[in-house]
């Protein structure tokens, strides 16, 4: 029964197979990524938190892999975070860089002295510039950076046991090479 | 509390969207009055909470309450708070609250106009409505509520898009949905006349109105992008034929189209399947677009976030809306007859050629945008298809459509005479011819075999558009709206056809590269770069320069084209700079660091494009004039439907 009237119908039914398929094949399955993955990772120069003296920058931080870790003692989600970032300390497969955001020097020296220091260096960055430069809208976030400077990966919220075997390990260290 | 405030009068206005969409249908097929009757504090309702929920998601992000995701996600304490507003529609959940927004005061009006209709009508308008808007609340409450929160809450906000600070842009859309939204009332009376079954040219006299705003508001939301478009990504175009650009150039072609088969319809009661048929794809090209720029199915400059959830969702929505829309047609479209006929060379004939030239060229927009996916469908490859594929295509249904227009208006309905109007067409296609020859090589003394004919195509319409307007006019006779509407709006065209021709032809273009100091010139102007200096902004910092025009000695104009880069998004910007000098626009942008002080800077010098956009801001012009006809607010339900032309009364 097909007429000039159930042409249009029928064209739409083809067209419609068509954006099914175009769904199916959309070359991104969701997630919006970061701008800053795949790209170098933002330069800074800041006062390092143990010795306001030094400061911690981007450019000694090339030449090798770090997790570049956000922070701060105002925020809850990072005192949960802390065991873990211990025991990442003790795995000794990546150095942990700090960036104490947005905080208060002596809290920050207190918690680490009484919640144990996984950092290898602590940045300081008190206007918050640093991290609004990373892209980071919300503490704790982990970044891998490789020795070339890149961002390979970001984690947003607390890093866990999960995201430190699936995303992180594969990346810094192929083929098993070392325990986790 | 605001934003949950918000995310509940949402949900409430759901509700009513169903309680609209049912009781408006519903109430009519059985024929209770009392349901009827309900429809319309269902529409009070529903605009009330949407506009609820619009003000408390405004008033988050005026107070920056970065505990709401969305608001984290594209708002920023340093926001200037016209940007922190207008951040409201920025990002994917936002805007299409702002489209429901839009289609609740586009659904009062028509609750306010219909008065006048037929109660059962008015309510099955308002009823397809309901279903349409209920349709988008469920999708933004399922897959993209502005108002999550977040926990904890982010001490500052990632920022706006920086290519969205901009005060074109941040207008940009809310005029292109009007215009979108506008469809869906052409939409909603096309259905209602198919499910009551019966479409007389009282109906036709309804809808246009609605029909012409609705266009009037693309015609300006399109044009404001393209100017955005030329300022702000700095590449110099115009018209990209980007997927999202043709998104909203698809329904402006049909609607185009269907304004003009409405008016056979409401003169002569013919096109009537064809004019349903016009409604119902206008409608669905506004939510294909919808579809095709929040789906991620096809790459864009302009994509929102991708999300294959939401794009599965308006797909379904589309089969409800259009399958169901197009299902009805098949169904009910053999009943409608048309009795009266008409000859070759009358004025029906000319308004079928601009229909099918109208929908060709759609057709083709059409068939390139969806070309990547087709391939990709088909195993193909991926395919680009681009300027290449568009402008010669679309010039082939474009030219003959310009040509018929100047004969079209002078022919009368039903009759395929012209008689005396013949030697007036004839005299003023002479005119054209000789003006836009003398123009083109009088003033640039060269140009394309396209050139002459384009600007003699739109001479004539101008000059033919002219003729009755100024005999009435000299006899003392007065003009109804429609056809000052009409009149305007294709003056708009010649317009937009002059400018189009002119920069096509006649734009120079150079990239150099500059020291300080050094100077170039291009097309009679002479440029020196006077090296970059550091800017900053409240959210950005970047390089500027100097650089100093000259014709002839004489000073123009001092241009500073800045290169931004915008802290948080780590996104560079060409701010270019612009001047208009002797109907040109001189435009300078500043590129790549050369070393040693060095700059490659773009240098534009496009003759008579401004008119491009002001050619569009009079053919909407020409609309609203159309749109605010008396005729169409005295055409009362218990008029008689066989009204004939009348005399003086032209197709606007």
């Amino acid at each position: 029964m097909m007429n000039r009237f159930t042409l249009p119908a029928a064209l739409f039914v083809l067209l419609v197979i068509v954006l099914a398929i175009g769904i199916k094949h959309s070359p991104d399955k969701g997630a919006i990524k970061s701008p800053l993955l795949g790209g170098p990772a933002p330069q800074f120069s800041l006062p390092n938190l143990t010795d306001p003296a030094r400061t911690v920058s981007s450019a000694g931080l090339k030449g090798r892999w770090y997790l570049f870790n956000v922070w701060g003692t105002w925020c809850g989600e990072c005192r949960a975070e802390h065991e873990m970032l211990l025991q990442v300390r003790r795995a000794a497969v990546v150095p942990l860089i700090g960036l104490d955001w947005k905080d208060d020097d002596a809290q920050a020296l207190s918690w680490l002295a009484q919640l144990g220091n996984p950092y290898e260096v602590v940045a300081v960055d008190r206007t918050g510039r640093t991290a609004i430069d990373w892209g980071v809208y919300g503490a704790p976030e982990t970044f891998l950076v490789n020795p070339q400077g890149i961002v390979v990966f970001k984690h947003v919220g607390a890093l866990t046991p999960d995201v430190w075997t699936r995303d992180i390990l594969p990346r810094v260290a192929p083929r098993g090479a070392v325990k986790s | 509390m605001l934003p949950e405030l918000g995310h509940f009068a949402l949900i409430l206005a759901l509700l009513l969207a169903g309680l609209q969409a049912f009781f408006g249908i519903a109430g009519p097929m059985l024929g209770r009055d009392r349901w009827i009757a309900a429809v319309t504090p269902a529409v009070a309702g529903q605009f009330v909470m949407i506009a609820t929920a619009v003000g408390c998601l405004v008033a988050s992000f005026v107070a920056n309450d970065f505990s709401v995701l969305y608001i984290a996600e594209n708002s920023n304490s340093a926001l200037p708070l016209f940007y922190r507003v207008t951040a409201m529609w920025g990002a994917h959940e936002g805007s299409l609250l702002l489209w429901i927004l839009l289609l609740a005061a586009w659904t009062v009006a028509v609750t306010i106009g219909a008065a006048r209709l037929p109660p059962r009508f008015a309510a099955r308008v308002l009823g397809v409505l309901g279903v349409v808007s209920f349709g988008f609340l469920l999708f933004t409450l399922a897959t993209s509520n502005p108002f999550l929160r977040l926990d904890p809450a982010a001490p500052d906000g990632r920022d706006l898009n920086p290519i969205l600070q901009d005060p074109a842009l941040a207008i940009h859309p809310p005029i292109l949905y009007t215009g979108y939204v506008g469809f869906a009332v052409a939409f909603a009376f096309a259905c209602a006349a198919m499910l009551e079954g019966r479409l007389d040219q009282v109906w036709a006299r309804w809808t246009r109105p609605w029909t012409t705003a609705a266009w009037a508001f693309l015609t300006c939301g399109i044009a404001l992008g393209s100017f955005w478009a030329y300022y702000e990504l700095g590449w110099g175009g115009f018209w990209f034929w980007d997927p999202v650009e043709n998104a909203s150039f698809m329904p402006w072609l049909v609607g185009t189209a269907l304004v003009h088969s409405l008016a056979v319809t409401d003169k002569r009661g013919l096109f009537k399947s064809w004019t349903l048929l016009l409604a119902i794809l206008a409608f669905s090209m506004s939510m294909l677009g919808t579809f095709l720029v929040r789906s991620g199915v096809l790459v864009s400059v302009h994509s929102f976030a991708a999300d294959p959830s939401r794009g599965i969702f308006i797909l379904a929505f589309l089969i409800v809306m259009i399958g169901g829309a197009l299902s009805l047609y098949a169904w009910r479209a053999p009943l409608l007859k048309s009795t009266a006929g008409f000859e070759l060379g009358a004025r029906e004939s000319f308004l079928l050629f601009n229909n099918v030239l109208l929908v060709i060229a759609a057709a083709t927009v059409f068939a390139g945008t969806l070309a990547p996916l087709i391939s990709d469908a088909l195993k193909l490859g991926t395919v680009s298809v681009g300027p290449p594929y568009f402008n010669p295509t679309f010039m082939l249904s474009m030219l003959p459509l310009l040509a018929l227009l100047s004969v079209g208006i002078h022919s009368n309905w039903k009759r395929g005479r012209l008689k005396d109007k013949q030697r007036t067409l004839l005299y003023t296609l002479i005119a054209a011819a000789v003006l836009a020859c003398g123009l083109v090589f009088g003033i640039y003394s060269h140009g394309r075999v396209l050139t002459p004919v384009g600007a003699t195509l739109a001479l004539w319409i101008v000059l033919a558009s002219l003729v009755d307007p100024i005999d009435r006019w000299r006899r003392g006779l007065s003009l109804s709206r429609a056809v000052l509407g009409m009149t305007i709006a294709h003056l708009g065209l010649a317009t937009a056809v002059i400018a189009l021709t002119t920069v096509q032809s006649f734009t120079t273009e150079r990239d150099v590269a500059l020291a300080p100091g050094a100077s170039t010139s291009a097309g009679g102007y002479e440029f020196r770069f006077d090296g970059v200096r550091p800017v900053e902004g409240p959210n950005y910092d970047g390089v500027g320069c100097t650089i100093v025009v000259t014709r002839a000695g004489a000073p123009v104009t001092v241009l500073r084209p800045e290169k931004r880069q915008y802290w948080v998004q780590h996104q560079v910007i060409t701010q270019t700079s612009i001047e208009v000098h002797r109907g040109a626009n001189i435009l300078v942008a500043l590129g790549e660091d050369l070393g040693a002080g060095r700059w490659s800077v773009r240098i534009q010098i496009r003759p008579l494009v401004s008119l491009i956009w002001l050619a569009a801001l009079i053919m909407a012009i020409g609309g609203a004039t159309a749109a605010s006809d008396r005729r169409y607010r005295t055409a009362r339900a218990a008029e008689a439907p066989a009204l004939g032309a009348t005399a003086g009364d032209g197709a606007a």
